[in-house]
């Protein structure tokens, strides 16, 4: 372990230098899944479901064949039959039966826009006409769409073979009832009732939140071809080109030998890009027609069925004596997992207190499964809905107990050493150093004026993740070195990377070369998400960074005729020494790379890095609103984050995650939000109807850095990308509430739920 | 395929006059990306809500999912790829790379063309201005200030330039 105690003289670190693939990306050179071209290629669109939830009695796919122009169909038999199991996707896990049927439907369908059929033709228009052929016969089914509803005794059921896995102690739950809730979770410690009775003060107050996309600008897609010697390639846009590989290759039961993915530029993920759709399919119309085929969603497909957020029923009973200590909390979280199993509810346990230091606390987690497409990572998977309940509760405390809300947040922040949900001790954390900074800066200083305005903080907690990273380096004679990653590349990974293996090595970041390569030409990496991509990423550098180093000190060794141990290699990249007739050597970087050929051969060393030592994120956020209350809309009028970044390698690129997360929170908290009409079905899957904030629906985001190196990463890293996602929904809540004295439990808040508060009732 | 026609159209794109085929239900979207590779031009919701197809036709700012192929006839389009010259990149590209004003870069081709646009209407534009125009433009990772900010910095070079 590397301590950092304090911020060394970086040379590259902390510099905002032009990412390498920016040029590419101004200039529309920069190739993305959808602009895959290959020779014969084929065009694939997929018929999707009109219903929430049908039996599939009988697909006739017979007239749409005979369209001139279509090659092949295929549905779910095509694909091998899979059994239950849990297959890793690198940001949660997924059981291969339920992928599949989530790829093409099985014997039921499960959401409007559930995938049941896809077809291969010789272009785009002849395939999407092809689909309107395209006979299925549906047996209708009940529905249920709402999470509570699902939890119910009486809830149409949509996997009679489900039970309720149970991780919790002392949990009474029948073992052989068929049911929705998938599965319960629970994480305790302390005496609970103990803590309660030591309260002056409780607060049970129970939240709804919405359903929420990704809403990246750019579609999935998939491009695939399936040779005639059995070796299958696949170009998508994903977040991790290894976790496409082992889940195409689960689903079509092929040894990942036979596939390669190669990793296409990247519009945008923030978790949604994970989970496979097209890709397997693509590859299976390939098979049945011998050409490459492409495909990509409609933007309505991608609302429908790809991951969106969980829909979420939180309750909250906390505990507080009169001088602000947090003495129990009582959490309970059901979250709608989609069509099958597996949300984001985990995570959302163990972040849901993170902000606190809370001895006596139980915080129970329901998985459950609901007639709405299955639900996939988003952005700190689980910590918004869950710390926006717990956030909204705390801020009420503050309120009864007449305390500054930020101080009884100081008062109540954990700190190194202090244990976490799950009994562990935090390692060195910025709890506290971001309430201060949030202390300390003008935006919290600053005075609100006028009616119906109001200002509101709350914080947010997020893990960040290790998991395995692989790199390989090569010295080039020149000095120019290259670095071949496995990480996809999101938002600036190549940079943020590349000047990590420079400041290991000394030299500038022009002289490194990053570029994203494909499945057979570099070590497993897990997927670009949680967090994890800037330090996994950053410890392979610095590991190679260390072995280079390592290796050309070695090399002047045998130049001079000296034992290694007398020469030295600096941090600006000088080799230093003497040489074995006592004259004083030295080699600048250049140097020494020139006369690699002549002695002894380039130098080029790989390397794969899995370190559990990932720093947590805090983040606080403040929101200024003001509320117009003949029309119920809010406008922010300031917002600020504040966040403990550890080490901000590249400083505008980290401003970029926090706004663009804060940006994203902010559509949660006041407008974005998925609309279900009385059939089940979506009324909103477009980008006009399902209103993600647009340039004028922002005011600058402003952003304060706080750097808490991470003791376990050599240059401090911690990721930046997820955290500020989590405060928004519960800063502007607060906020609503100093404006117009309303506590709202749902979000979003939109104009309709302000005026349903405002307006007098009926 | 009774729907279908194939069409033959003329139009100068990026100041060169081409002459291509299109399926009759080609959009200009369609049409650029598969009938002239230009990839540059992004389908993001190809219903005219996000701007990632956004190019300059005949003057005008239009998202080119919403104008059919055939509308352009003897028109003049810009794209993204036509913005660079051959030693240096446009102003706006130079400040959106070096103001870090994109992340996944996907929405940026329809955001340097709907920029352009702006520019040449008003040269100065205030910030509030600036949003207000790039409202039909969707970025999900910036949270638009560091494109904002990239959008002044090159007006200013390009007001310097006149």
């Amino acid at each position: 372990m590397v301590a950092t105690p304090q911020k060394p003289a970086y040379k590259v670190i902390g510099t905002r230098p032009v990412r390498p693939d920016g040029v590419d990306k101004v200039t529309g050179r920069a190739a993305y899944g959808a602009d895959v071209v290959l020779e014969g290629m084929l065009f694939g669109s997929v018929l999707r479901s009109p219903h929430a939830h049908a039996r599939i009695k009988r697909i006739d796919t017979s007239k749409a064949l005979a369209l001139p122009g279509v090659k092949a169909i295929i549905t779910n038999a095509d694909f091998p039959a899979q059994e239950s199991g849990t297959l890793d996707l690198g940001e949660g896990s997924a059981n291969p039966k339920w992928l599949v049927d989530n790829v093409l439907a099985g014997d039921k369908v499960l959401y409007h826009g559930h995938a049941v059929a896809a077809v291969a033709a010789v272009d785009w228009h002849t395939a999407e006409e092809a689909l309107g052929l395209i006979d299925v016969e549906y047996e209708l089914l009940p529905f249920v769409i709402n999470v509570r509803e699902a939890m119910l005794d009486a809830a149409p059921i949509l996997h009679h073979d489900l039970r309720t896995n149970v991780r919790a102690r002392n949990v009474d739950t029948p073992k052989d009832r068929e049911t929705n809730v998938a599965m319960h979770m629970r994480v305790e410690k302390g005496d609970l009732a103990a803590g309660f009775a030591e309260a002056d003060i409780v607060i049970e107050r129970e939240f709804t939140t919405s359903q929420f996309h990704q809403g990246y600008i750019e579609p999935q897609n998939g491009t695939a071809h399936w040779n005639h010697d059995g070796q299958i390639t696949v170009w998508t846009s994903t977040q991790g080109a290894f976790s496409v590989r082992d889940q195409v290759a689960t689903l079509l039961n092929q040894p990942v030998a036979r596939i390669k993915v190669v990793p296409m530029e990247i519009g945008g993920g923030f978790g949604g890009k994970i989970p496979v759709y097209l890709e397997p399919v693509a590859a299976l119309l390939s098979k049945k027609t011998g050409h490459p085929l492409k495909m990509w969603m409609s933007r309505e497909a991608v609302f429908q069925a790809t991951g969106p957020t969980s829909a979420t029923w939180n309750r909250v009973k906390i505990g507080a004596k009169r001088d602000g200590t947090l003495v129990a909390a009582d959490v309970s979280l059901c979250f709608a997992a989609g069509a099958y199993p597996g949300s984001a509810v985990g995570a959302g346990v163990l972040c849901a207190l993170a902000p606190y230091a809370i001895p006596n606390q139980r915080i129970d987690g329901f998985d459950v499964v609901t007639n709405t497409p299955k639900t996939a990572a988003y952005r700190a998977p689980g910590a918004p809905a869950a710390e926006y309940a717990v956030e909204a509760t705390v801020d009420e405390i503050a309120r009864a107990l007449d305390m500054d809300p930020l101080d009884l947040r100081l008062k109540n922040a954990p700190e190194e050493g202090d244990t976490n949900s799950s009994g562990a001790p935090w390692p060195r954390i910025g709890a506290k150093a971001v309430i201060t900074a949030i202390k300390e800066s003008a935006h919290y200083n600053s005075e609100i004026q006028g009616d119906n305005v109001g200002r509101g903080i709350a914080l947010g907690f997020w893990f960040n993740g290790g998991m395995e990273s692989s790199s390989s380096v090569a010295v080039n004679p020149d000095g120019s070195v290259s670095l071949i990653l496995g990480s996809t590349d999101i938002g600036g990974t190549r940079a943020s990377l590349a000047m990590q293996l420079a400041e290991a090595l000394g030299v500038p970041y022009e002289a490194i070369k990053p570029q994203v390569v494909d499945t057979d030409s570099i070590g497993y990496t897990a997927v670009t998400g949680g967090s994890r991509t800037t330090f996994a990423g950053g410890w392979v550098a610095y590991d190679l960074g260390q072995e280079i180093r390592k290796r050309l000190t070695e090399r002047a060794a045998r130049i001079w005729g000296v034992d290694i141990s007398t020469v030295t290699y600096h941090d600006d990249a000088m080799i230093t020494g003497t040489d074995k007739d006592g004259k004083e050597q030295r080699f600048t970087f250049e140097e020494i790379c020139r006369r690699l050929p002549s002695t002894g051969g380039h130098i080029a060393v790989s390397a794969m890095s899995r370190r559990n030592t990932a720093g947590p994120a805090y983040a606080g956020h403040i929101a200024d609103v003001k509320v117009d209350r003949e029309t119920g809309k809010v406008t922010v009028l300031r917002y600020t984050a504040v966040q403990d970044v550890g080490t901000a390698i590249h400083p505008s690129y980290v401003e970029g995650q926090i706004q663009g997360g804060a940006a994203q929170g902010i559509g949660m908290a006041l407008q974005e939000e998925y609309w279900y009409d009385d059939q089940g079905h979506l009324r909103n899957g477009s980008f006009l109807d399902y209103r993600m904030p647009v340039a004028n629906d922002l005011q600058p985001i402003e952003v304060i850095l706080v750097e808490v190196p991470n003791p376990g990463h050599p240059f401090g890293v911690r990721g930046v990308g997820e955290v500020p996602i989590v405060p928004p929904q519960a800063a502007i809540r607060n906020a609503l509430r100093d404006a117009i004295g309303v506590n709202f439990y749902h979000t979003p808040v939109t104009p309709t739920r302000i005026l349903d508060e405002l307006l007098p009732r009926a | 395929m009774a729907t279908s026609e194939r069409l033959v159209i003329t139009a100068t794109i990026n100041g060169d006059e081409r002459t291509f085929l299109a399926d009759s239900r080609d959009s200009l979207l369609e049409a650029l990306r598969e009938r002239l590779d230009l990839k540059g031009v992004k389908e993001g919701c190809n219903n005219g809500n996000c701007g990632a197809c956004a190019v300059i036709l005949d003057g005008r700012l239009v998202n080119s999912c919403c104008v059919m192929a055939a509308e352009i006839e003897g028109s003049r389009v810009e794209t993204v790829e036509g913005l660079a010259g051959p030693e240096a990149l446009h102003p706006l590209q130079q400040c959106f790379l070096e103001g870090a004003a994109l992340q996944c870069g996907i929405c940026t081709p329809g955001f340097l063309m709907s920029s352009k646009a702006l520019l040449a209407e008003n040269p100065a534009p205030t910030d509030e201005e600036v949003r207000f125009w790039l409202a039909g433009n969707l970025c999900r990772c910036t949270g638009y200030d560091k494109i904002i900010e990239a959008v002044q910095a090159a007006a200013e070079q390009m007001r310097a330039q006149k």
